[in-house]
C-alpha cells in the first residue's frame, strides 16, 4: 500500500472516531476508556510479527516484551469493560 | 497460496478487525447495546492476533504463546480483582502499558527492518523513519506521563501540582528538540539519534505532567488515552497495517474527545489545563476575596430522615468524597427506603465528578443504582426548582454558585447544579474547615435552606439509614 492510501484510511477513520464517540452516552465514558485501551493493543500486532521473525535476537526479545505487555491490556481491558457494563442495569420493572 | 494472495487475504482480515473495533466504540452509545459491543471488540482483537499468528508467527509459537499467556493471566487476574474506586488508576496503568509496548515495537522494528518489510535497498525508508521516531516519541510520552498520573490517582504521590522553575521553557524546548531529532532521524538512521528520542520523550512524559494537580486528573487520563491510540497509529502506518491505523484513529479521537468534554465542564482550555498549576496553592483561590465567619446550621442524621422521609422529589448529587469514602452502597440503601417511603428519588452526575470521565456513574452502577435513575446536567437541571431536597455528598465546587455569579472566582463559567432552587439543601462534608479542590468558599454553606452534616460520608449515610428505619 503506498502512503496516501494509508493516509486515507487514516483520515476517514479519524472522522468515523469522532462521529462514533460522541454518540457514547456519559454514563458510560469510563467502559469507553477500558475499552478504547483494550482496542489500542492491537499494537500486539506488531510485537508478534518482531517476536516472530529471525535476524535479531534482541528485536525478537523486545518484541516478545511487548506481546507481554500488550496481552495484560487486551485480556485486562476486555475483562475490565466486561465486568463493568455487566453492572449497568434497568430499573427493575414491577 | 502464494504470497500475494495471503498478503490479500490477510489486509482484508486486518480490515474486517477494525470494522469491528468501530462496532464496539458504536455499542457504548446505549447500556443496552453496551455488552454486544464489548464482544465485537475481542472478536476483532482474535481476528487481528489470529491474522498475525497465521500469516508470520508459526515459527516461533511456543515463546509466543507463553509471552500471550503471562500477559492475559495477568492482565485477566488484575481485571477481576480492581475494586470500581480505583478504575483511575486502572486506566492510567493500562495505558502506560500500551505506551511502552509501543516503544518496544518501534526499537524492535528498527532493530531488525527487514522483517517489517520497512527496507527500502540497505536502510530503513525514510517515510517509515519518521513514522517510527514519532511512534516511539509518542509510545514514550503515554509510558511515562501514565507513569505520573498512576502515582497521583493512586495516591502513591501528592496530587498536588509540582511547579518547577522554567517549565514552559524547558518542556517547549524539549519538544522542539525531539521534532528536531525525529528530522535528523531521516538523515542518518544512527543508533545515538533514536535513543535520545527515547530518552527525551520519557523526561518530557514526566514533566509534563507533574505540574497537574490531582482533579485535573479526568483530563490527564483522557489526553493519555488518546495519545495511545495515537502510538498505534504511527505503528500502523510503518507496519501497513489496517486495523492498527483504526483503532488508532478511533482511540485517538475518544480520547481527544473526552478531554474536550471535561475541559468544557470545567470551563478551562485545554492549554490552561496542560500548563498546569490549578490547585497548588488554595490560599490563592477565591479571587482573593476574604473568608469571613459566617453563620451555618448544622443538621443532623436524624434531621436528614426525618425531613427527606417527608419529600417527593430528591436528588442526590455525588461527588469523590463519595468514592473516597466508599459510601455509594450505603447511599443506595438510603435510596431504596425513601422510595419504600414513596419518595421520587433521582441522581445527578456532574461530568467532571469524580477523577475520570463517567468514575460517578460506574459506581453507582456497581452498588446496584439502575442507570435510568442516574441523571446528566443538562437532563436534571430543570428539575431542581421542583426539588424538595438537594443530597450533596463529597461534591463542592460543582454546586458553587460562584461559578454563575463571581466573575473573579477560579471556577467562574464553569456550569454548576442549580441547588440552591431546591426547598432544603444536605450538605455531607467532613469538615468546615475544608474547601473545594478549586479552593473557593461556598454560598451554599451558609444558605437559609442549608444543613451541613458534618461527618464522614458513608458513617452519616449509615445513620440516616438507621434513623429512616425508625
Amino acid at each position: 500500500m503506498d502512503f496516501v492510501s494509508i493516509l486515507s484510511i487514516f483520515v476517514l477513520a479519524c472522522f468515523v472516531g469522532y462521529y462514533v464517540v460522541w454518540s457514547v452516552t456519559p454514563a458510560l465514558h469510563t467502559p469507553l476508556m477500558a475499552v478504547t485501551n483494550a482496542i489500542s493493543s492491537v499494537i500486539v500486532v506488531g510485537a508478534l510479527i518482531a517476536s516472530a521473525a529471525q535476524g535479531s535476537a534482541v528485536s525478537k526479545w523486545l518484541g516478545l516484551g511487548a506481546v507481554v505487555l500488550a496481552s495484560v491490556n487486551i485480556f485486562g481491558g476486555f475483562a475490565v469493560t466486561a465486568r463493568m457494563l455487566a453492572m449497568y442495569k434497568k430499573k427493575e420493572k414491577k | 497460496m502464494d504470497a500475494s494472495t495471503s498478503s490479500a487475504w490477510s489486509a482484508l482480515a486486518y480490515l474486517i478487525a477494525g470494522v469491528l473495533f468501530i462496532l464496539a466504540l458504536r455499542g457504548l452509545s446505549s447500556p443496552a447495546t453496551s455488552r454486544a459491543g464489548n464482544r465485537y471488540g475481542m472478536i476483532g482483537m482474535t481476528l487481528a492476533v489470529a491474522t498475525t499468528l497465521v500469516t508470520h508467527g508459526i515459527a516461533s509459537l511456543p515463546e509466543i504463546a507463553a509471552a500471550l499467556a503471562l500477559g492475559g493471566g495477568i492482565g485477566f487476574v488484575i481485571a477481576r480483582r480492581i475494586q470500581m474506586t480505583d478504575m483511575p488508576q486502572l486506566v492510567a496503568a493500562f495505558h502506560s502499558l500500551v505506551g511502552l509496548a509501543a516503544v518496544l515495537v518501534g526499537w524492535a522494528a528498527y532493530l531488525n527492518p527487514g522483517a517489517f518489510g520497512i527496507l527500502e535497498g540497505a536502510e530503513i525508508a525514510s517515510h517509515s523513519r519518521v513514522e517510527m521516531g514519532l511512534g516511539i516519541a509518542i509510545g514514550a510520552i503515554t509510558f511515562s506521563g501514565s507513569i505520573i498520573a498512576f502515582l497521583k490517582l493512586a495516591g502513591k504521590m501528592s496530587g498536588a501540582a509540582i511547579l518547577l522553575p522554567g517549565r514552559h521553557v524547558l518542556n517547549l524546548g524539549t519538544l522542539a528538540l525531539i521534532l528536531g531529532l525525529v528530522g535528523c532521524f531521516t538523515q542518518d538512521e544512527a543508533l545515538w539519534v533514536i535513543a535520545a528520542i527515547t530518552a527525551l520523550s520519557f523526561m518530557i512524559g514526566f514533566l509534563l505532567i507533574i505540574p497537574i494537580g490531582g482533579a485535573d486528573m479526568p483530563v490527564v487520563v483522557s489526553m493519555l488515552n488518546s495519545y495511545s491510540g495515537w502510538a498505534a497509529a504511527a505503528m500502523g502506518f510503518t507496519l501497513h497495517n489496517t486495523a492498527m491505523i483504526v483503532t488508532g484513529a478511533l482511540v485517538g479521537s475518544s480520547g481527544a474527545i473526552l478531554s474536550y468534554i471535561m475541559c468544557k465542564a470545567m470551563n478551562r482550555s485545554f492549554l490552561s489545563v496542560i500548563a498546569g498549576g490549578f490547585g497548588a496553592d488554595a490560599a490563592a483561590g477565591g479571587g482573593g476575596a476574604v473568608r469571613e465567619q459566617r453563620p451555618w446550621k448544622r443538621g443532623s442524621a436524624e434531621d436528614a430522615a426525618y425531613i427527606m422521609k417527608e419529600a417527593e422529589n430528591v436528588i442526590i448529587i455525588p461527588g469523590y468524597g463519595m468514592a473516597v469514602s466508599q459510601a455509594q452502597h450505603v447511599l443506595r440503601e438510603m435510596a431504596d427506603q425513601l422510595k419504600a417511603h414513596g419518595v421520587n428519588v433521582k441522581y445527578a452526575i456532574h461530568p467532571v465528578a469524580g477523577r475520570m470521565p463517567g468514575h460517578m456513574n460506574v459506581l453507582l452502577a456497581e452498588a446496584n443504582v439502575p442507570y435510568d435513575e442516574v441523571f446528566e446536567l443538562e437532563d436534571i437541571q430543570g428539575e431542581f426548582a421542583q426539588a424538595d431536597v438537594a443530597f450533596i455528598i463529597g461534591a463542592n465546587d460543582v454546586v458553587n454558585p460562584a461559578a454563575k455569579t463571581d466573575k473573579s472566582s477560579p471556577i467562574f463559567g464553569m456550569p454548576v447544579f442549580d441547588v440552591d432552587k431546591a426547598k432544603t439543601i444536605f450538605f455531607v462534608k467532613r469538615s468546615m474547615g475544608g474547601v473545594g479542590y478549586a479552593g473557593v468558599d461556598n454560598d451554599v454553606f451558609y444558605m437559609d435552606q442549608t444543613m451541613m452534616l458534618l461527618a464522614d460520608a458513608k458513617k452519616m449515610v449509615e445513620e440516616i439509614v438507621k434513623a429512616l428505619a425508625h
